[in-house]
């Protein structure tokens, strides 16, 4: 069962709620894909009509832990007044910390984010970091306090899946008991399966699911692949091999010698 | 006087943050304020004073990834 920061979760797959065509399809997309953990996000609410009211209870309806991000933040003060916002709001200590360093890839600033990382742990923040797969960012942030690391796949809302197998690989080895989400870029149930085949412990998806045709029918597949994943790993996948090997033995074959 | 709300300026017979919200049809809303990017907490928006040119905050649950 996966844990994170103590908490024991079922499902492998957790679920963003931007971007999905109605609050009714976010609704069912997050029962389809079984998640138990949702991210949510704060944002400028300034005339009296309440907005986020009408998110915040659709969201406490779903019976999912949230999991606020510090989205859009560029600088460590940005994301640290953010995580303070976002405990108070939505009464939890687990923040996403995201700290933006480039906008053409939404990269993080891994100086930002291991700063923000160490101040927040500091102040008791049970803190998800978004971070690349560099392993010397991944020590600086498991110093600093952080518990789970959330790697990329590849650029947020690209698609791409797992952009650096290497990398990956190497976190995955490099750290055997640390919680490591995927956290951006998966496209298709094929890069999450992939993902959890690779060892990694579970998944964030977002964009793959709200913009798919049937985001429903693509939550479903998604928890499908996250469970394959899974118990493929656990199963043990054979290693690959250059040459062929014949599955069918050799011995007593006809017509040879 | 004159404040920077949520990154426009507008005038506001507001001394507090509390009288702000209250304002703005916000009072009792599920919101998170800061004041020149300092966090401040929902018990003491009504001792934090608002000045001329404060940069403020309002910020409510929303979608995210």
């Amino acid at each position: 069962m996966l844990e994170l920061y103590g908490t024991k979760l079922e499902s492998r797959l957790l679920l963003g709620t931007a971007r999905y065509p109605s609050p009714a399809v976010l609704t069912e997309a997050v029962r389809a894909a079984r998640a138990e953990v949702v991210t949510v996000a704060l944002r400028r609410e300034s005339g009296g009509e309440r907005r986020g009211e009408g998110f915040w209870s659709i969201i406490r309806g779903l019976n999912a832990r949230v999991l606020p991000n510090t989205a859009g933040c560029h600088s460590v003060k940005e994301a640290v007044t953010t995580a303070h916002m976002a405990r108070e709001v939505f009464a939890t200590t687990w923040i996403k910390l995201e700290v933006i360093g480039e906008d053409d890839t939404l990269q993080p600033d891994p100086f930002g984010l291991a700063e923000a990382a160490r101040l927040l742990c500091a102040e008791g923040f049970e803190v998800f970091p978004y971070t690349t797969e560099d392993l010397v960012v991944a020590e600086r942030l498991l110093s600093a306090g952080c518990r789970v690391l959330m790697p990329w796949g590849s650029p947020i809302g690209s698609g791409r899946g797992l952009n650096n197998l290497f990398g990956l690989t190497a976190l995955r080895a490099h750290f055997p008991a640390v919680p490591l989400i995927i956290d951006a870029g998966i496209g298709v149930p094929s890069h999450a399966a992939r993902a959890l085949e690779l060892g990694f412990d579970a998944v964030l998806i977002n964009t793959a699911i709200a913009q798919a045709r049937d985001p429903v029918g693509m939550a479903a597949a998604f928890a499908q692949a996250v469970e394959a994943g899974r118990a493929a790993r656990l199963a043990g996948p054979i290693e690959p091999r250059d040459l062929a090997e014949p599955s069918t033995p050799v011995i007593g074959t006809a017509f040879r010698g | 006087m004159k404040i920077l709300l949520n990154g426009a300026w507008r005038d506001t017979a507001a001394g507090e943050l509390s009288a702000l919200l209250e304002e703005l049809g916000l009072a009792g809303a599920v919101v998170a304020t800061a004041v020149n990017g300092e966090f401040v907490a929902a018990a003491v928006r009504a001792h934090a004073t608002l000045t001329e040119g404060d940069r403020v905050e309002v910020l409510a649950p929303m979608q995210g990834g």
